[in-house]
């Protein structure tokens, strides 16, 4: 309960920081991405400030025994480059570049009720579910 | 160039920041949007169904929210529709699986663990989204 709690108010902070920054808009993510055309430097911002607070933040969580809501830290183990990692990126970079949304920006962008973002959001879970399929023949 | 959002991108950057150091902080987990949802529409119950679909929820209200503050529509241009909106999104759905990740868990969190597969993911998906744009905004249109 508490950690669901924490999680829907995190998630509250997280989605009003996607719209504030206008990072909901696509028009904004592909104006940042459109390097040789009318360069919209707002994504860099936003990026930059998150991570201003994640890379001074991060380590200092970590160094604490356990989290305040749970018994340890679950962080990612895997360590290697491998071919899923990049054959995804490319992937996920292609889309992106396509529709200029990402998960976070699609999620949130729901609130909007805006069909062609539902369009979006359910052939990203199609898309997810298609990526676990694939997982499980490679492995 | 486009005006840039200055202070909408610093103070909406530094609350997608927040949230991630509170969900590091409190639950101890990767603020990684395409991780958390995977768990939701695979209901899987033996990895926290239930916080992942609250931040999922919250995620969702508070773009809700952001229109009752300030009293107007989320701010959204669409730049695909139709069919090539459909397979954009499923190429996301798959990447983000194969790749483990995305814009949060790679880009925002995993940068700042210095993770060598988030960096090696961040600047792929970042190379090859501005070499997507390219080509179908400059060269194809």
């Amino acid at each position: 309960m508490k950690t669901s709690l924490a999680a829907l108010f995190c998630g509250i902070v997280f989605g009003l920081g996607l719209a504030i920054s206008e990072m909901i808009n696509p028009a904004r993510v592909i104006g940042f991405l459109d390097i040789t055309g009318q360069w919209d430097l707002t994504l860099a911002l936003v990026m930059g400030s998150a991570l201003a607070f994640t890379v001074i933040g991060f380590p200092l969580i970590t160094k604490k025994a356990h989290p305040i809501l749970a018994e340890k830290f679950t962080l990612p183990t895997k360590k290697t480059l491998d071919t899923p990692l990049i054959t995804g990126a490319v992937l996920f970079g292609v889309g992106w570049g396509l529709a200029g949304l990402c998960p976070g920006p699609a999620i949130a962008g729901l609130a909007s009720l805006n069909p062609d973002i539902f369009l979006f959001v359910a052939a990203m879970i199609v898309g997810q579910f298609i990526g676990i399929r694939v997982e499980k023949t490679i492995a | 160039m486009i005006e840039p959002n200055i202070v909408g991108g610093l103070i909406g950057g530094s609350l997608i920041g927040i949230s991630s150091l509170a969900m590091l902080l409190l639950l101890g987990r990767i603020t990684g949007i395409s991780g958390i949802l995977t768990g939701v529409i695979t209901l899987n119950k033996q990895d926290g169904l239930p916080w992942r679909a609250a931040f999922i929820g919250g995620l969702i209200f508070g773009a809700v929210l952001y229109q009752f503050f300030f009293n107007r529509a989320l701010p959204i241009e669409m730049q695909a529709s139709g069919p090539l909106l459909i397979l954009a999104g499923l190429l996301v759905g798959v990447g983000t699986r194969l790749g483990s990740g995305c814009t949060s868990g790679h880009g925002v969190c995993g940068i700042a663990r210095r993770s060598p597969r988030s960096i090696a993911s961040t600047a792929t998906f970042m190379a090859v989204a501005v070499i997507t744009v390219f080509v179908t905004r400059h060269l194809l249109s």
